[in-house]
């Protein structure tokens, strides 16, 4: 564990040196099936159900490329600005581990199937900073393996290890930026953002789950320092693990003080495999490897290349959705927001659950306001981010629905949000169940105002005289009786009425 | 009865199975027969399945009463190579490290048989992981030749070759990667063809080198080899390399080719597969070979194809490049041989422990050699250049083929060597595949026919022909009387030899009928 002493002040670390970084982000394609073979691609499930001889490397068995994730991997190379091969080919990665079945990975090598592109980024301010895409290309997922009676769970000290090959040869993409230097001491917060917009992005391309808590998008930081004296670039370390956005640019910025600690005190960074440790924010090294690891790739002979027509990926070109930036950009000049106001919408996750309330029939105003004042306040004070928040953008669009049509008043509208956020059901269900709807009934309401005019005689003969302002204290006497569930502005007609 | 049973051509056993004049049980029956009386001689089978072939050949004989139409081998037993997966039967690849692993599935070629009610009598004996030229890398012990106990059988699938010459089937599979059909078909005086690359699905053949494996069929005579050629080849979905086209009319070349007559069939023959290092008995029939396909009018001349010189050493680049990658499967973790798995030992100790326990020196060997020649820094100098020489290989069939319908050339440059004689010498046993590596390496399919005996030593000489891709009709026989072009070649040969006793060993040999030679000792 690296002590704090090992650590260097982060405004000292930008002072004498520029950060450089790398990320190489792998994403699990959600096709149906695994990409050489026929089995179910699914998150789960029981170990070893979904498996084949083809994904357990049985011998004798052979793969057979998964089409549909050919035409994922083109789509999101497109959607990064890239080049598409004409022609490319697979190739194999030696090099054994017990959960990857045939002991080499079937992956691209020098023949990645889209390359040369660029994704723009967008800062907590505003500032938008170009990321350079070196590639991104196709490959196959390896089994798990569960290390018991360990005490860290990793395989230094397990008794045995248990393999699940369910995860072996689900699709792959892998996407590796180019270097990215001159972030400065906004490097961590450029990592997070990159990370984040290709998550936006996969997800408008419908790809994949983008779930980085259950591995489906896997992100690899690589981070070197550059000193400032000198301009010279450094040994850089990857660090894996790295599980949250907010873990990325933490395990970023924790690299960048270990390592000028490192270099301060006259030691060089070894060139390694670091692992993020969620709950104390540091990197500690991999298991040290004796030797280089070499992984002989060669051509995979098994597969025949792929050579996707230009007519193909000029289709696929037409297949792409509006992507989040584009879709960021129409929002606003719909809307007419500021850039503040868009700005502070992306910050806070809540442009798309705002877009996604008035696909489902709200306002873009009423979407909004529900959005960043009560359910933003409900996801801080339950500490978490607001898309995670247990209501989806429809049910928040049936809450103004209904306080639109009057069967909901403001109040009474959160409560039923409350309803909804305890997992009581759908807002109807909470109204059904809490017995919420507001009192329409002239009847009732009728009989309540003239009960609070009999209780307040004075103040019933004021408004006889003209004094109408004294009808607030009637209608607050029968919302109390009601218990909030009458619509105000009715009641004081009513109120009104009486006394004329 | 059973003499006539073992000794017919699968052509025939089909014809009366299915005309209902005798049953399949009964053939099958007789095979076996034949199996337990001689294989403690020849050892060709790793693993007889008695019940399994019986159940084949009750359903194939229910058929044929029930008035169904049937496949044209079905009711015919065949010998299948151990390196071919069958569901639930023991597939080992002649290696200690698949010992005891059932497989749950049948390869492409396996399913295919079995539709075709073919009747599988088990799995024969190979050089282990089909590495060798002799079977005598098979870690079940060598397979002997049936024309002299004391020769090879080729390999590496000898075992295979032996059972059509034992009489133990008259139908069998093999695999041949840099000759393994080939020059165990030469060296046993049997017909063993290769097709061309991706013409049968490779999906359940245990790979060796994936570039250069492809399955084919094995037989007596050319005709039957050409009838089971139709039922294992065509387009699989579950083998990338297979091909989407038309299986090449292979049946109706080899029925067409019976006419004999090759007028105009241009023939080239390989000057670089001749000189030194080939036995003078091998040369010499393939003289006369080349003097008969003149009779019949072929039209002869020598061709050059300088770039084959470098094949073997292209070939022991690439196939051990490819089977170093191909073999880290076999690892303990999932099937097969486990060793030193006390709870004291780490993952990588007992995968080592398994490797060095399970895989036999060649395969050993080779898989260091692959690995060495992958490495980083080496890889553009061996397997880099191994590829191009590959490419030149490729150039030099097609500029041959511009002006040739077929190549020839031996098979092999010698007849069976001793069981033993080039087992400390890998570099002399590698040249038992010289003449057949170059077929391999393009792609292209290319035939062994028994072309007769050396007059040194009486063992059979194999005469090869090659072909363009998805020619392999070629080799059979033309399809087009216009044009005929190895029109009865590859029959004529064959049937030529049995008329004099070949390939059955027994009447070429003076011996009374069904007395195979070797099996009682040479005369």
């Amino acid at each position: 564990m690296t002590s704090l002493a090992e650590l260097m002040d982060y405004d000292e670390v930008i002072e004498k040196y520029d950060p450089v970084l790398g990320l190489e982000v792998h994403v699990e394609l959600h096709t149906n099936t695994k990409m050489f073979c026929g089995c179910a691609n699914e998150f789960g499930g029981e170990p070893n159900t979904n498996t084949c001889p083809t994904c357990l490397g049985l011998p004798g068995s052979l793969p057979v490329v998964n089409g549909k994730a050919v035409e994922s991997a083109i789509r999101i190379g497109l959607a990064l600005n890239c080049e598409i091969a004409e022609w490319c080919r697979f190739a194999r990665k030696n090099y054994f581990y017990p959960d990857m079945p045939k002991n080499f990975q079937t992956s691209q090598y020098d023949e990645p199937i889209a390359f040369n592109g660029w994704l723009d980024v967008t800062l907590d301010d505003g500032e938008i900073i170009r990321v350079e895409i070196e590639r991104a290309h196709m490959e196959e997922d390896t089994g798990k393996s569960l290390h018991v009676g360990g005490a860290t769970g990793r395989i230094h000290g397990a008794e045995h290890s248990l393999l699940d090959y369910n995860r072996a040869g689900v699709p792959l993409i892998e996407i590796v930026t180019k270097m990215i230097p001159g972030t400065g001491k906004r490097a961590p917060e450029v990592a997070r953002a990159y990370v984040t917009a290709l998550r936006d992005l996969l997800k408008a391309l419908d790809v994949s789950d983008v779930r980085m808590d259950q591995g489906s998008l896997r992100c690899d930081a690589n981070v070197s320092l550059s000193p400032k004296t000198t301009g010279a670039l450094g040994t850089r370390t990857e660090t894996k693990n790295v599980n949250s956005l907010r873990s990325v640019e933490r395990a970023v910025r924790f690299e960048m003080t270990r390592q000028a600690a490192v270099l301060e005190s006259g030691g060089s960074v070894t060139q390694e495999t670091r692992h993020f440790d969620e709950s104390s924010g540091s990197t500690s090294p991999g298991r040290k490897k004796e030797t280089a690891e070499d992984y002989r790739y060669f051509p995979e002979p098994d597969l025949v290349p792929i050579a996707p027509s230009r007519e193909w990926v000029e289709e696929l070109r037409g297949t792409l959705p509006e992507l989040p930036w584009e879709r960021r950009a129409r929002i606003q000049k719909e809307w007419n927001l500021t850039d503040e106001v868009l700005r502070d919408l992306v910050n806070a996750n809540a442009l798309d659950l705002i877009i996604a309330t008035v696909e489902a029939g709200a306002k873009p105003d009423e979407a909004r306001s529900w959005w960043v004042s009560y359910l933003a306040q409900q996801a801080n004070s339950k500490g978490v981010e607001l898309p995670d928040l247990a209501i989806t953008p429809a049910q928040v669009a049936r809450v103004i629905e209904l306080v639109n049509s009057g069967t909901l008043t403001n109040k009474l509208a959160r409560e039923v949000v409350n309803g909804v956020l305890e997992g009581e059901g759908s807002a109807d269900d909470v109204i059904e169940k809490r017995g919420l709807k507001v009192v329409s009934d002239d009847s009732a309401l009728e009989k309540a105002v003239d009960e609070a005019l009999a209780a307040q005689p004075d103040v019933a003969q004021k408004i006889r005289d003209g004094k109408v302002q004294a009808a607030g204290a009637i209608v607050g006497a029968v919302m109390k009786a009601t218990k909030g569930q009458a619509d105000a502005a009715r009641v004081r007609e009513i109120v009104l009425a009486r006394c004329s | 009865m059973t003499n006539d049973l073992i000794h017919a051509t699968a052509a025939e056993l089909a014809a009366k199975i299915h005309s209902g004049e005798i049953s399949s049980v009964e053939v099958t029956q007789a095979h076996l027969d034949r199996i337990a009386e001689t294989d403690g001689k020849v050892n060709a089978f790793l693993h007889v399945d008695t019940e399994g072939a019986l159940a084949q050949a009750r359903k194939v004989d229910e058929d044929v009463k029930a008035g169904k139409v049937v496949s044209p081998l079905a009711g015919v037993p065949l010998a299948l190579k151990d390196v071919m997966t069958t569901e639930g039967v023991p597939t080992t690849v002649g290696s200690k490290i698949l010992e005891g692993w059932l497989p749950p599935y049948d390869a492409t070629v396996t399913r295919k048989l079995k539709e075709a009610g073919v009747v599988i009598l088990g799995k024969t004996n190979m050089d282990e992981f089909a590495m060798g030229s002799s079977t005598e890398n098979s870690a079940y012990g060598p397979t002997h030749n049936p024309w002299d106990l004391e020769r090879i059988p080729g390999g590496s699938g000898g075992g295979s070759s032996a059972a059509l010459a034992a009489h133990q089937a008259p139908l069998a599979i093999g695999t041949d990667t840099g000759g393994s059909i080939r020059q165990p078909g030469a060296v046993t005086g049997t017909v063993g063809v290769k097709p061309t690359y991706g013409g049968v699905s490779r999906y359940g053949l245990v790979a060796f080198s994936s570039s250069l494996d492809q399955a084919g069929p094995c037989a007596r005579t050319v005709l039957d080899a050409a009838l089971l050629h139709e039922i294992i080849a065509g387009y699989d979905e579950m083998d990338s390399t297979s091909i989407n086209a038309p299986v090449p009319p292979v049946v109706a070349a080899a029925r067409e080719g019976q006419n004999g007559d090759l007028s105009g069939l241009r023939v080239g023959v390989v000057t670089q597969f001749s000189g030194e290092g080939y036995q003078q008995g091998v040369l010499r029939s393939f003289e006369a070979a080349v003097s008969q396909l003149k009779e019949l009018g072929a039209e002869i001349a020598d061709v050059s194809c300088p770039s084959f010189d470098y094949a073997l050493p292209a070939y022991y680049l690439i196939a051990p490049s490819e089977c170093s990658s191909n073999l880290a499967r076999f690892d303990a973790m999932r099937y097969g041989l486990r060793v030193g798995d006390d709870g004291t030992r780490s993952t990588e100790e007992v995968m080592s422990l398994t490797r060095e326990a399970g895989f036999g020196p060649e395969v050993k060997r080779r898989i260091m050699i692959g690995t060495y020649a992958l490495s980083s820094g080496y890889y553009d100098a061996y397997y880099g250049s191994a590829q191009k020489v590959r490419t030149l290989i490729t150039q030099d069939f097609a500029k041959a083929f511009e002006n040739f319908d077929v190549l020839i050339s031996p098979t092999t440059p010698t007849t069976a060597f001793k069981i033993g004689e080039r087992a400390n010498d890998p570099m002399a046993m590698y040249k038992a595949d010289l003449c057949t590596i170059p077929a391999n390496l393009a792609g292209t399919p290319a035939m062994s026919v028994p072309s007769g005996l050396s007059d040194e030593d009486g063992m059979p000489v194999g005469l090869q022909i090659m072909a363009p891709a998805l020619q392999d009709h070629r080799m059979y026989a033309s399809p087009r009387r216009t044009r005929p072009r190895v029109a009865g070649l590859g029959v004529r040969r064959c049937e030529h030899q049995e008329g004099q006793g070949l390939p059955r060993p027994r009447r070429r040999r003076g011996g009374s009928r069904g007395r195979v030679l070797g099996l009682q000792g040479r005369p």
